[in-house]
């Protein structure tokens, strides 16, 4: 326990994503079985207790210290776990700390009645760092900046393999995975995912580089619209029923109005979206909400049947895994594309296909693109026709192409320091545009890849300009101008300018601008309302 | 505040701060006065603009550093050293806090008063170690007067960062340190744990750490920052003030890992404030436990608690049946902690 302590504890401080890589990594290397195990179960999110609540912990230790002194302490700490680990009563310890598999194996065969217990021992033995990697594993929510993929990537690189073949084998996995470490460690075969209804690694797009379009054929690719929603792999496969991100989270809790609707046998890749009102949306298809919509139905884990009839899932298909039980991702993208359409005649009502886009240049296209403003369109995506459906972002054969940015001159209303390299520098802004009465509302942030000379001038520029601090945030006196580009702006309710922008990054710093000419505020809420 | 007549009355709170009457002699002044004692060399104790200054040698020659300057009159003391001014009975104890940090008794009329000034109970190469005196009245620090503070082996803490330095061979590690105590202490944990490499000071830091080494104390392979080429530089140990790291001198290294040394690193938030990646909790004050352990060795039937948290101490000091209030005194200041 001690050493998983550590390492939460490190990256819990640690901003850069490669130095968490190689802090996990070396961990999953050099730590024992089932240990490991477990720690990888807790990283991704696999592991749950139901009996530590925080009234269990509170309880726990007003069995041991004074009141005052620890709402004191809680007053200053601000954080439950934390300050119970700190303020935990110390005394020479005779009892080892407990390992990690001891911890999940114990909590997770204890009655609700016996888990006070446990942890009431296990905080005896254990240093502070200790007592709160404890808290927070029985608790659930580590929050040391860690996502499921993050520590399957760090799992892959340990062991020189790719992320997409962890991916792949992943839902067929339990804890402590003994199978997993033995075929990473060379002792085993790659153990064999079966035919449950467990995710499979995506393929994802490139960018399109533009100017380069003229070197590929257009004949060989095939164009879709790009929905703006959330990408999603739909399971159902020998009555089991699963819908999951791009990334392997399974997200079926908070749409069971979709998982519902499963009714089919195979794996459908697509888009998430919330089913609009009013008249059919581009191509005829049933019109589409906006994605603040599907962002509010994205953050309930147990929707209400109200949210649920007022923000309806569906799923855009476009692509086809498993047809039925037959694996269909070493076949063509035409091959795939004919079975998908073919399924689609008698699919569930919670599907519909997304359509191809015909065009027969690449200049009919680029006019096509320039004109997609329907709402639930990004732009494009263009795939070739003959490539086969490969994990990972492979180069070349699927590319995205996002219909071009808005723009809008706006203020600099709030700098922030960046991380890691970047720790001395302010590089995340919050900028805002002119209300009727001349005063400046925020209405996005962004971060932006300048260069390191725009980020020193910019720096001094805060600097000097600074008219208060809160933390590591500074106000700054209105005076320069980003141009800002982003790819849609929607209205929302819970911003105070009312509106939220897509995707906002600083495209130019336009010293020259002076910040009267800046943008209004009704200017941004006509480009939400269309 | 109480009169000359009353118990420790001949010890008040004047504006100026602790002010000892029949002696004419304060401790600690937060502003110049004709006659202080001061307990250590840290800015918030030690202040420019005296007439006389007692304090002991290393405290005296820490003020000449600070304040080239300011010119009083100074007395050295040695550890036990005993004068007498008007009646009152002085001697200088160690703190444990800093080289050459020292508590005040005082005993007059029958009484005696400890003034404790910043200590730690914890073992330190670079100071001499805390001495318990027993007294009627001891007024003590209160830094770290929660009971969340309770620092770990700094050993434990010291590891952390060559584990650190082992895992990222590649990256510069930036230690944040105080320049007065903190700094010598990490030099010589770090030395006694094993790292034989150079160390490099900020600029800020070099003064004070000749200092030390001019006492005796040593300190292996210590550079300047300032005229090395990044190169040297880009792997390398640094220590640097906590300020500079979130500052622009900090971008003179490529990618580094930055830590800082001090007992507010044992809550995340203040670490997160910081900027620390790799917070060591290792502080030059008394933790929880040893204020209160303190507090009881030196049976002291009064407590006064001065800078830092003195509501909760004063709280668990009267739960276990001694008398504590809090004594306020302006301008301290979160230094050296």
């Amino acid at each position: 326990m001690q050493v998983f302590a550590s390492l939460l504890d490190a990256l819990a401080f640690t901003p850069s994503r490669n130095a968490k890589l190689r802090l996990i990594g070396d961990y999953l290397r050099t730590t024992p079985d089932p240990a490991r195990g477990y720690a990888l179960a807790a990283l991704t999110g696999a592991l749950s207790f139901s009996g530590a609540k925080s009234a269990v912990i509170r309880g726990l230790v007003a069995e041991r210290v004074d009141p005052d002194l620890f709402a004191m302490s809680y007053d200053y700490v601000g954080d439950l776990a934390e300050t119970v680990a700190l303020i935990w009563p110390e005394h020479p310890r005779n009892a080892p700390p407990p390992t990690i598999d001891t911890v999940v194996d114990e909590l997770s065969a204890a009655s609700r009645a016996e888990v006070p217990r446990l942890l009431e021992a296990w905080l005896d033995v254990l240093d502070a760092d200790g007592r709160w990697a404890l808290l927070k594993l029985a608790t659930g929510g580590l929050r040391v900046g860690v996502s499921a993929r993050l520590a399957k990537v760090a799992l892959a690189d340990a062991f020189d393999k790719e992320a997409a073949e962890i991916e792949e084998i992943w839902h067929g996995l339990e804890p402590p995975y003994p199978t997993l470490f033995d075929w990473l460690e060379g002792n085993g075969s790659m153990p064999d995912p079966g035919a449950g209804a467990g995710f499979r690694p995506v393929m994802l797009a490139n960018p399109l580089d533009e100017a380069a379009i003229d070197k590929l054929d257009p004949s060989t690719y095939r164009a879709e619209w790009k929905w703006d929603g959330v990408r999603v792999q739909a399971v159902s496969r020998n009555g089991e029923q699963r819908l999951y991100t791009r990334t392997g989270d399974d997200i079926s809790g908070s749409f069971p109005d979709v998982v519902a609707g499963f009714d089919f046998n195979g794996v459908i890749d697509g888009e998430l979206l919330v089913r609009g009102e009013g008249k059919p949306g581009i191509d005829g298809l049933v019109p589409v909400a906006a994605f603040s919509a599907l962002q509010k139905r994205l953050g309930r884990k147990r929707p209400s049947v109200k949210l649920q009839q007022a923000s309806p899932g569906m799923i855009r298909a476009y692509d086809m895994l498993f047809d039925g039980d037959e694996d269909v991702r070493g076949g063509t993208f035409d091959e795939r594309r004919a079975r998908l359409e073919a399924w689609g005649t008698t699919a569930p009502d919670v599907f519909d296909i997304s359509p191809l886009v015909p065009f027969a240049s690449w200049a009919e296209l680029i006019e096509i693109r320039a004109g997609a403003r329907a709402d639930g369109i990004e732009g494009l995506m263009l795939k070739l026709g003959a490539a086969p459906y490969t994990a990972g972002r492979p180069q070349g054969p699927w590319f995205k192409w996002k219909r071009a940015p808005l723009t809008l001159d706006l203020v600099v209303m709030y700098a922030q320091r960046g991380h890691g390299r970047r720790s001395s520098y302010f590089s995340d802004y919050t900028f805002g545009a002119w209300t009727g009465d001349d005063t400046l509302v925020p209405v996005g942030k962004a971060y932006s890849g300048f260069t390191d000379k725009e980020l020193a001038a910019l720096d001094k520029w805060v600097r000097a300009n600074t008219t208060d601090r809160f933390g590591p945030v500074r106000q700054v006196a209105p005076g320069l101008v980003f141009e800002v580009a982003f790819d849609a702006a929607q209205r929302s309710t819970r911003h105070k300018s009312g509106v939220a922008l897509r995707f906002p990054r600083i495209k130019r710093i336009r010293w020259d601008k002076p910040i009267e000419e800046a943008d209004r505020l009704e200017t941004v809420l006509a480009l939400a309302d269309g | 505040m109480a009169r000359a007549d009353q118990k420790f009355g001949w010890l008040e709170l004047r504006p100026g701060g602790l002010y000892c009457a029949p002696a004419d002699i304060y401790i600690d002044p937060g502003r110049g006065v004709p006659n202080a004692i001061i307990t250590h060399g840290h800015a918030d104790h030690a202040r420019p603009g005296h007439g006389k200054v007692l304090a002991t040698a290393e405290t005296l020659a820490i003020m000449g550093v600070r304040y080239p300057a300011d010119t009083p009159e100074t007395q050295a003391l040695a550890y036990g050293e005993r004068i007498t001014i008007g009646g009152v009975h002085i001697w200088l104890a160690p703190a444990g806090h800093v080289l050459g940090s020292a508590q005040v008794a005082l005993e007059y009329g029958g009484e005696r008063i400890v003034v404790s000034g910043d200590y730690k109970r914890r073992p330190d190469p670079t100071a001499a170690a805390f001495e318990v005196i027993k007294c009627d009245l001891f007024i003590t620090e209160a830094t770290f007067a929660l009971p969340v503070f309770r620092h770990p082996p700094a050993e434990q803490e010291v590891q952390k960062l060559l584990t650190s330095i082992a895992q990222f061979p590649e990256q510069a590690h930036v230690l944040g340190v105080y320049g007065l105590g903190k700094c010598q202490r990490m030099l010589s944990l770090v030395r006694e744990a094993g790292f034989e490499e150079p160390i490099y000071l900020h600029g800020a830091l070099i003064k004070l750490t000749e200092l030390y080494q001019g006492f005796g104390f040593d300190f292996g392979d210590v550079r300047p920052v300032a005229g090395t080429d990044k190169a040297e530089l880009a792997t390398a140990l640094i220590f640097a003030p906590p300020s500079a790291i979130q500052d622009k001198w900090s971008r003179r290294f490529q990618n580094p890992r930055t830590a800082v040394a001090s007992g507010w690193m044992r809550v995340r938030a203040r670490a997160r404030q910081r900027g620390a990646e790799l917070p060591l909790v290792i502080s030059d004050h008394a933790d929880w436990d040893e204020l209160l352990m303190t507090c009881k060795e030196t049976g002291a039937e009064e407590v006064w608690i001065t800078h830092g948290r003195e509501d909760a101490l004063a709280h668990a000091l009267i739960a276990a049946g001694q008398r504590a209030h809090p004594l306020c005194i302006a301008g301290r200041e979160e230094e050296a902690a």
